[in-house]
């Protein structure tokens, strides 16, 4: 059944968790939000792993979670479009919402990037 | 649709629609994006409604949808799907028949893709109309229009307005369906009241339709019942006592109340210039214990300042007053102070209701009305209104003020048409007749002299009649006696007289026997006829 699942394509354990371990450094902590796997959900999960493969290869984890199957979660990182990502980790808690189709948008929302001028300067 | 301003109530409409819909055994999801589960508890349970205990019963649910525009980043498309998997889950966790969203807009100040959010709230109403779920969703009005994000159009079947008007610094709620489908609705602005829910006063009654009594009523003041076709008032009638400061106008209405109550009937008495301490007082000067009928609980006694609140809040309150107590008369004094919370029309309008209202509940009605002294009639123009119109007139006279009392009207009965005075006395109050003068009427102390002088006058014409009663038999004792005399006199006369006839007569015989004898010498003697011959 998790054979056929969109979420699995580019990662191995696919559909509940995608993680890299590495403890010396900071550890990124995603979750995201999907109904089903409609073209949007599977879209942004494409692109959320494009993007943490890019910025945070090796110490990030994300965690998938179907409301359709799980409902009673949405109500606790107050959910209410579809798709979310949430950086549970590290805080403040960002709320990312659509497909994750704009990249740039992504990166700055989560504070990929680094807002010191001399690390700005490097990328 | 429920849209209004600010404060104006929307939350509780919504927050009564499932409160009203568990007690009928409907259950009810409340979406909240404003206040949290507590917080509206705590809300409702200052309306008297136990959200929790509704929640352990299974009866509602609450989901309560945080959105915080700094946590939320835009980043591509996407849906509320979330939102509708919450919705669907509160929904089949209690079986939901009724769904409260308070307030939709939101999500429109919270994401940025309007498109989006139009799309997706047209889908939820759909949503929810093809689960048969009857929705009341609120919405914030906008400044020319219903609501601020247009939402009404996408409400077709029913849109509630609510607002707040101020006048003269009393805030008035008031309510008004904009559309309703498929019903034939009031198109008015209903004012209502929030106290324990929502309590709407429709603002005009449709028809006059009431059922009228034939059942009298005493007014407590016995001849003034007499004025009355000897009867008194009718049962669930409208009654006004107008009149002057301090012309008693509080006294005739505690009367009603106490024959109210002497009958064994509730009466409500809403004071509106005098603490209900005062007033016991006040009547208990004038003979009338009405301590007994609150202590019976035959009597309530409301003081309020007509300042308050607004009419509409009065009207409400009235309306919840009389609902709780049902009392058979109902006695505002005086309706003239309502006039601070409002403009004649105003108040003319809400007496109107609450006549009409009153009526339909057979609920005899008396109001007192402070009017200028020349002035015959209100300021506020009820007249119409009332079917029996007492007026009580300040009479100054020879120095001092009484009071007259009279009927203005007294529909459907034969009424006096006499001015009465009004005496209030420690034991009570009675109507006197006044005394007509050519000046005019005569009460009072003038009055009393008056009286006094016809009665002198009366008495001096009785000693008048007397005296000349005495003179006429003097004189005919007078007369009589000078008759007496006079009849005397004759008799001595006429005794005189007859003695001389008769004296007279006997001469006459005495000469006539002398000629006799000498003629019967002559014949017998020549010798002799010459010597006697100088006597013949």
């Amino acid at each position: 059944m998790n054979g056929d699942s969109p979420f699995r394509t580019k990662t191995p354990r696919p559909f509940s968790r995608v993680s890299t371990e590495d403890d010396n450094v900071e550890r990124w902590n995603l979750r995201l939000y999907v109904a089903g796997e409609t073209p949007k959900c599977v879209q942004a999960f494409q692109h959320l792993k494009q993007i943490c493969e890019q910025h945070l290869q090796g110490r990030y984890s994300i965690e998938v979670i179907d409301l359709l199957k799980n409902p009673t979660l949405a109500q606790g990182d107050q959910i209410i479009a579809i798709p979310t990502l949430v950086r549970k980790l590290p805080p403040p808690v960002k709320k990312i919402i659509g497909d994750l189709t704009n990249t740039e948008r992504v990166v700055v929302g989560l504070n990929l990037v680094p807002i010191k001028p001399e690390n700005r300067r490097a990328t | 649709m429920v849209c209004g301003g600010p404060g104006c109530g929307k939350t509780i409409f919504a927050i009564e629609f499932l409160v009203r819909g568990a007690e009928l055994g409907e259950p009810g999801v409340f979406i909240s994006f404003e206040e949290s589960a507590h917080d509206l508890a705590r809300n409702a349970a200052s309306l008297g409604f136990d959200l929790e205990r509704l929640v352990e019963q299974r009866l509602l649910a609450v989901d309560y949808v945080h959105l915080d525009p700094a946590e939320i980043e835009e980043a591509g498309g996407y849906s509320l799907d979330g939102l509708f998997v919450r919705l669907t889950h509160a929904l089949d966790s209690v079986g939901a028949k009724r769904v409260a969203i308070d307030t939709l807009e939101v999500l429109f100040g919270t994401l940025q893709d309007d498109f989006v959010v139009r799309a997706e709230t047209q889908r939820l109403f759909r949503f929810l109309k093809d689960r048969g779920i009857t929705a009341v969703v609120t919405a914030e009005a906008g400044i020319d229009s219903l609501t601020r994000q247009g939402l009404e159009e996408y409400v077709s079947d029913c849109v509630v307005s609510l607002g707040q008007k101020v006048y003269d610094q009393s805030a008035t709620r008031y309510l008004r369906i904009v559309k309703y489908r498929g019903s034939s609705h009031g198109t008015n602005e209903y004012p209502f009241l929030i106290d324990s829910g929502f309590s709407v006063v429709p603002a005009t009654s449709f028809q006059l339709d009431y059922q009228v009594s034939e059942e009298r009523v005493s007014s407590g003041i016995s001849s003034l019942d007499g004025m009355l076709g000897g009867k008194g008032f009718y049962r669930a009638s409208t009654i006004m006592v107008s009149g002057a400061a301090g012309s008693g106008k509080s006294i005739v209405a505690a009367h009603l109340a106490n024959a109210t109550c002497e009958q064994g009937d509730r009466c409500l008495l809403l004071a509106f210039e005098e603490s209900s301490s005062q007033i016991v007082r006040n009547m208990r000067s004038v003979g009338l214990n009405l301590t007994k009928w609150l202590d019976q609980g035959l009597l309530q006694l409301r003081a309020t300042r007509p300042s308050l609140y607004g009419l509409e809040m009065h009207l409400v309150t009235i309306h919840k007053a009389v609902s709780d107590f049902r009392p058979r008369t109902v006695i505002l004094d005086p309706i003239s102070s309502l006039l601070s919370g409002g403009s004649a029309y105003q108040v003319k309008n809400m007496l109107m209701r609450l006549f009409d209202w009153l009526k339909t509940q057979h609920v005899t009605a008396l109001v007192t009305c402070l009017t200028p002294v020349s002035q015959e009639g209100t300021d506020i123009g009820i007249s119409s209104l009332i079917d029996t119109w007492i007026e009580v007139r300040d009479l100054e006279v020879a120095g001092e003020r009484n009071r007259a009392l009279y009927l203005l009207k007294s529909r459907g009965m034969s009424h006096s048409n006499q001015v009465r005075e009004l005496i209030i006395s420690d034991n009570g109050v009675s109507l006197a007749d006044v005394f007509f003068t050519g000046d005019g009427v005569l009460v009072g102390s003038a009055k009393s002299t008056e009286l006094l002088r016809r009665s002198r006058e009366e008495h001096e014409r009785a000693a008048d009649a007397a005296r000349s009663e005495r003179l006429l038999e003097l004189r005919r004792e007078t007369l009589e006696a000078q008759i007496t005399a006079m009849r005397a006199e004759y008799a001595t006369h006429a005794e005189e007289v007859q003695r001389r006839i008769r004296s007279t007569r006997e001469a006459a015989d005495a000469a006539r026997l002398d000629q006799a004898s000498v003629a019967q010498l002559r014949t017998d003697s020549g010798s002799r006829a010459n010597s006697n011959g100088g006597r013949a």
